[in-house]
């Protein structure tokens, strides 16, 4: 399996455990090897002034063109937007290279225990890595590439793929849900 | 229905919109396809069939508005959203009055689109289900242009179904405007000889000679005005079906020429020897009571037996009230292929169709609902569009002559006559009487009234 790079683009230094914890969920999830990045470059253009927002397309964009070449997932600080929506956890590229994912919104005001947002953020950087692999959203309880529209989405979610997404991976993906 | 199967379409000019909506609905797994302005829009729902559509309010030319109400007439049962940038209250309503499903302001939560998304799918799921469960129950109640599901018409369509197949003459029996001549046609169309010609004949409409003259034809000179040969109708059915409308008013000569036809299947012209011979089957209607005829002596006994072989009888529409709302249904579905528009009845209309008694039968149920579709403003036909009489309170002998009823006497009479009708059912009087059940609870109560209408005695004593 080619490998997954994991790539820290946020505006402050990551906390040591958090991309250690990323990358154990990945290569348990893909069964990929997944090494770190040490790109010290940050995203240019993608901050939009009006919206006081990134871009996660341009990121995404951004990510693929700069990156080590292959998978990369991107992990950030800042909060993220798609053009449509209010803010999102995090985008990909179907069947693409790149994805990216923010620990922007996981984390809630008050919220006190530091461990939920790495699970959270464990979740979504196996679901957005998923859709690189070229898996749609999926309707199997607890799954974790179903759709999370919230945190609380999120926290319903277990950390694995189910047997029917490990299966489509397994066959090469990219085919139709 | 499923994700997989609901196809989006999102109109939108500016293409960051669609790339953004269209991925993020894609990864859901839903087939997406997009459109830059309204004209675009308009085109793919011509070719296309669509369960959703997301459409830009502001776009240049064709605005969203114009997109849903060409949606409402192309696609009626796709959901519209509109999006928004600039969310008024007055868009907004104008956009759900105008049959939107709903709308957003740009930009989503993604949540509340996601919740979107999903009722959507419910709702189209239903769509699906209630055009299937219509179409089977419109087929289930249906014998080609007969619609009913009352046990009556139920066994009229099983009889016809059969004589159908046979060649025996049939004779319909029903008040006028039942729909003697659609079974006739029905039984004409189910029939082996659907690809022959179907000729009707209104026996009560011509006098006596130039219904001859029309059944039977006449040589040329036969009498005064016969400048040419011409075929009587009895050869123009040659290998189909003749429908005798009215039989029962023809004369006693016509009587006896029609039976020698029916039993020798051949006849002569008016004015001429040869006999011609004919392969007819023959459905005669009336409305008559033919056995009193018969009995009085004004029509032939030998001829009722001839026409009498399979007798239908078509109940009058006042003892199938159960069958207006799929009547209306079906009225409405032509409706709908003339005035290239949907026409719904309201809640009161449809009361006052099932309180009404029906004198002249479905022809009268079509004629009151076309008349209510084109009075009607806008899409729904409401009670007083009908033009029916209201419901007359019959005068009682409880007030002596020249005094008129109170108030209360007449509610009160009316009320034991509506659950009467109802045969006690609260729940139906009570929605004939456009009034909620625990009203005409109390009301029954106070008036001292038993739940089948019946008045109580007066108590003596």
């Amino acid at each position: 399996m080619e490998a997954i790079h994991l790539w820290w683009i946020g505006e402050r230094e990551p906390r040591e455990n958090v991309l250690a914890h990323v990358r154990l969920h990945l290569e348990r999830a893909f069964g990929a090897r997944v090494p770190l990045w040490p790109g010290v470059e940050r995203p240019v253009d993608a901050y939009d002034a009006r919206r006081k927002q990134w871009s996660s397309s341009r990121i995404l964009d951004w990510l693929a063109r700069v990156g080590p070449g292959g998978r990369v997932l991107g992990v950030t600080d800042v909060d993220l937007f798609i053009p449509i929506l209010t803010f999102v956890f995090g985008e990909a590229q179907l069947n693409g290279r790149a994805a990216l994912v923010s620990t922007a919104r996981l984390a809630e005001p008050g919220l006190p225990d530091e461990r939920v947002v790495l699970e959270r953020l464990a979740k979504e950087s196996v679901h957005e890595v998923g859709h690189v692999f070229g898996l749609l959203h999926c309707d199997t309880p607890v799954c974790v590439m179903g759709r999370s529209s919230s945190v609380r989405d999120v926290d319903k979610k277990r950390g694995e793929l189910c047997p029917t997404c490990r299966g489509r991976i397994a066959r090469g993906a990219g085919e139709a849900t | 229905m499923s994700v997989s199967n609901t196809r989006v379409l999102i109109v939108d000019d500016e293409e960051i919109v669609r790339e953004s909506l269209g991925g993020w609905l894609e990864k859901d797994g839903y087939q997406v396809a997009s459109a830059p302005d309204g004209r675009a829009a308009v085109e793919r729902m011509k070719g296309e069939r669509w369960n959703v559509m997301l459409v830009d309010l502001k776009m240049p030319g064709m605005d969203g508005l114009q997109v849903l109400e060409e949606a409402r007439k192309l696609q009626p049962d796709a959901a519209v959203i509109l999006m928004t940038a600039y969310a008024t209250v007055d868009t907004a309503v104008t956009a759900m009055k105008l049959g939107a499903f709903d709308y957003l302001v740009k930009p989503f939560d993604p949540e509340e689109l996601s919740i979107l998304m999903q009722k959507v799918v419910a709702q189209q799921s239903l769509v699906r289900e209630n055009a299937v469960l219509r179409k089977a129950l419109k087929k289930e109640h249906r014998f080609r242009d007969l619609v009913s599901k009352s046990p009556a018409m139920q066994r009229v369509f099983d009889l016809a179904q059969v004589a159908a197949r046979s060649n025996s003459t049939i004779l319909v029996l029903g008040e006028s405007g039942s729909g003697k001549e659609v079974l006739a046609r029905t039984i004409h169309a189910e029939s082996p000889r659907s690809e022959g010609p179907f000729v009707a004949v209104s026996c009560a409409a011509l006098t006596e000679s130039l219904l001859e003259s029309e059944l039977f034809g006449h040589e040329k000179g036969a009498f005064t005005g016969a400048i040419a040969r011409r075929k009587g109708k009895f050869e123009a059915a040659h290998g189909g079906t003749l429908f005798l409308d009215e039989v029962g008013d023809i004369s006693p000569k016509l009587q006896l020429d029609m039976l020698r036809v029916l039993e020798e299947r051949k006849f002569q012209r008016v004015g001429g020897n040869e006999p011609i011979e004919v392969d007819v089957r023959v459905v005669a209607a009336t409305n008559r009571d033919l056995k009193k005829a018969v009995a009085d002596g004004t029509f032939r006994e030998d001829l009722f037996y001839r026409l009498n072989v399979i007798p239908v009888t078509l109940p009058p529409l006042r003892e199938r009230k159960e069958d207006i709302p799929i009547l209306v249904d079906h009225f409405l579905d032509r409706l709908e292929a003339e005035l290239k528009r949907r026409v719904q009845v309201s809640p009161e209309a449809m009361a006052a169709l099932l309180a009404h008694d029906w004198p002249g039968n479905v022809r009268e149920l079509r004629n009151v609902l076309e008349r209510g579709a084109v009075v009607a403003q806008g899409d729904v036909i409401k009670a007083t569009d009908l033009g029916l009489a209201p419901p007359t309170v019959k005068a009682s002998s409880a007030n002596p002559p020249g005094e008129p009823p109170t108030l209360e006497d007449v509610e009160r009479r009316h009320i034991a006559e509506v659950l009467a009708h109802t045969g006690g059912n609260v729940s139906q009087a009570a929605r004939l009487l456009a009034i909620d059940r625990v009203t005409l609870y109390s009301k029954i109560k106070k008036f001292g009234l038993r739940r089948d209408g019946e008045e109580p005695e007066p108590a003596h004593g």
